[in-house]
């Protein structure tokens, strides 16, 4: 048990990452809209917030200017795809660009920097035994993006908002007949999905590693849009696999220490694999893949006036 | 309010103007930038624009960074012509260095003058392989080409650094992470004498010549177009999608194969840690920019490779970050699709109509 728990909550660090940047995904994608910028956004806000707390002092701010940043180039992106009418798909990857270019661009004087380490744990139950230095212990955002899932859950399938959402990801054209502006309506989603990468990208330079070094999002953006899918666009199974894809992650390091002689490139392979695993496997069951796919996923929408 | 309406028909002259427009706002964007970082912008974008076609040298480092661009650019612009969202080119080319840089390593001083035909070969077998790996898990699984391509372009990448660091690392090297250097028999052979231009080169131009014979004069191409055009009238008229996949895949494959293996043969003479500045993704936005059509994209890559010789000027001598390049690349492909916007339709501004509920 002593041993289970370190292990736990290594697993809980690496996954809310994943988990913050696929929810936000999500959030895209139930409107209809599929953005392959996400490594893009999440590299700029590792920079961008990286850069608020070495000169603030406080992970908080740079948690801040992370989730700005996100939105930032979301907006970039909102513009294109919902007001230019242009395809996702390759404003997703303008953006991926733009934002990795950005990053690197912004975040070379940074490079070999550390951040001091911030304050963590949750009150009160941080004192609890074994489970108060371990499982309560990590960054607040942690317990946040847990919450964040089970109130996007609510949020799309118990509110009228939320279902005026997965309507317009559903069919736009019949959102449209009905009068409610789809446009503005993706252009929110988009905003509030880019802010969520954002901060995921935030929390990694500013939480996980507290250092910045190029390209450190390390594909974790293309990881959430297959989560997404894995997780049949519910928020919760979502969360789920995004922990289970974190305890992947720490598998390698665990594997490294139990001293098992497989050289170290082939064992970060594993996250890489097994979403490619996870991708044929979801992929050969097209009813699994169907029931909760938004309809107009990835469809541009213009309203024939 | 913009309101965007439809154009009956895109004009021919405005789609290729499109990608000219984007790069001179590009530029433009650029010279902004440069007031930002206090650069006198003419200076910092002759580094772009004048600097990399100024003299023989200059043309035959073009030549070589344009070399592996167009080899994958023209690549992709068969796959996306058949709407196969193939991005992990990067991961294709690094599978050829390898296979190429495999081979290599087995010739030995003595080798006949010929074996470089054989790395070749090697090159382009490994970049169909890796190309072949997303096909099959599209084809039999129905997996996402676009995500599967690119994380298979992780798993290379670290499979090229266990062999630097295990298996192939020099012994002499001084415990630098490369391997050694290959001998004369295994290294392509250099175009002009005074530049480091290699034969790479001509097959970028002979991969854009026949990959325009396949797409425009053949009926293979003909169906590959057919369906990535209009799925539906290729279901009708009995056009196969998963021959569409596999031949785009598989030539893009080679082409990028190739690419990775001129690479290690070519100027770098060995295999390292990293074959490839991100020739794979910058190719994509070549084929776009040159309008997914073989002769395009030879063009197109030669403006991202003289933005790539901007980007290591300006580094070299303004002392600014070679990531500048990324910021270009990335707002020349977005200037480019809402370029595209206004080819296919036509702007109105009208006042927003009251809500009807």
């Amino acid at each position: 048990m002593e041993n289970l728990l370190p292990l736990v909550a290594a697993t809980l660090n690496a996954g809310t990452p994943l988990a913050l940047a696929a929810l936000g995904l999500a959030m895209h994608e139930r409107a209809g809209v599929i953005n392959l910028g996400a490594e893009g956004m999440m590299l700029l806000a590792a920079a961008a917030g990286f850069a608020a707390a070495f000169h603030t002092g406080s992970p908080w701010w740079g948690l801040a200017a992370g989730a700005a940043a996100g939105a930032a180039l979301a907006a970039g992106f909102a513009l294109l795809v919902v007001v230019f009418n242009a395809s996702q798909y390759g404003s997703g990857l303008a953006a991926m660009l733009l934002g990795s270019g950005l990053s690197a661009f912004a975040g070379v004087s940074y490079a070999g920097r550390s951040l001091a380490r911030g304050e963590t744990g949750l009150p009160l139950l941080r004192e609890l035994p074994w489970v108060g230095n371990t499982v309560f212990a990590l960054h607040p955002l942690v317990y946040a993006t847990m919450a964040l899932a089970v109130l996007l859950a609510w949020f799309l399938y118990r509110t009228r908002a939320g279902m005026l959402l997965r309507a317009v990801g559903e069919s736009p054209e019949s959102a449209h007949a009905l009068g409610y502006p789809v446009g503005r309506i993706r252009t929110l989603a988009i905003l509030a999905g880019g802010l969520c990468c954002g901060l995921a990208g935030a929390y990694l330079s500013v939480v996980y590693t507290q250092l910045w070094s190029e390209g450190m999002v390390a594909g974790r953006g293309w990881m959430a849009l297959a989560l997404i899918a894995f997780g049949m666009w519910h928020p919760l199974w979502i969360l789920l696999g995004a922990y289970l894809f974190g305890g992947l992650t720490m598998l390698q390091f665990q594997l490294q220490g139990m001293g098992v002689q497989v050289p170290s490139q082939f064992l970060a392979m594993l996250p890489y694999v097994c979403t490619i695993a996870v991708l044929a496997l979801r992929g050969a069951n097209p009813g699994w893949l169907r029931r909760n796919m938004p309809r107009s996923l990835g469809r541009p929408f213009l309203p024939e006036r | 309010m913009i309101q965007l309406e439809a154009r009956a028909s895109a004009s021919r002259l405005a789609t290729w103007l499109s990608p000219l427009a984007a790069l001179v706002l590009t530029m433009l964007g650029g010279a902004l930038l440069f007031v930002i970082l206090g650069v006198d912008p003419w200076q910092g974008l002759r580094l772009f624009l004048v600097e990399p076609f100024n003299g023989l040298y200059a043309w035959g480092e073009l030549a070589v960074k344009a070399a592996p661009l167009a080899l994958c650019a023209v690549g992709l612009s068969i796959c996306f012509r058949a709407n196969v969202w193939n991005i992990g080119a990067e991961g294709q080319l690094v599978a050829g260095a390898i296979a190429g840089g495999g081979v290599a390593l087995l010739a030995g001083p003595e080798t006949w003058r010929g074996y470089v035909l054989l790395v070749m070969a090697a090159g382009m077998l490994g970049g169909m392989a890796w190309a072949a790996l997303t096909a099959w898990l599209k084809d039999r699984f129905g997996a996402n080409e676009m995500l599967v391509s690119l994380m298979l372009t992780y798993v290379i990448q670290l499979l090229l650094g266990y062999l630097v660091f295990g298996p192939w690392r020099d012994p002499y090297g001084y415990n630098f992470p490369q391997s050694r250097s290959f001998d004369e028999a295994a290294l392509l052979p250099t175009l002009w004498e005074g530049t480091r231009a290699h034969a790479g080169l001509a097959l970028a131009f002979a991969a854009a010549a026949v990959a325009w014979l396949f797409l425009a004069r053949s009926y293979p191409g003909f169906r590959l177009r057919v369906v990535g055009a209009a799925p539906a009238a290729a279901r009708y008229a009995g056009y196969s999608p998963r021959q569409a996949l596999w031949t785009s895949m598989l030539a893009c494959g080679a082409l990028a194969g190739l690419a990775g293996m001129g690479e290690v043969a070519g100027p770098m003479q060995r295999l390292t840690t990293s074959v490839s500045p991100g020739y794979g993704f910058a190719a994509v936005i070549a084929a776009f920019l040159g309008r997914l059509h073989p002769a395009g994209a030879l063009v197109a890559s030669v403006v991202m490779a003289a933005l790539y010789i901007g980007g290591e000027l300006a580094q070299s001598r303004l002392g600014l970050p070679a990531s500048i390049v990324g910021v270009f690349q990335g707002l020349a492909l977005a200037l480019l699709l809402l370029g595209d916007t206004l080819v296919r339709h036509r702007i109105r501004w009208r006042r927003p109509a009251p809500a009807a509920r």
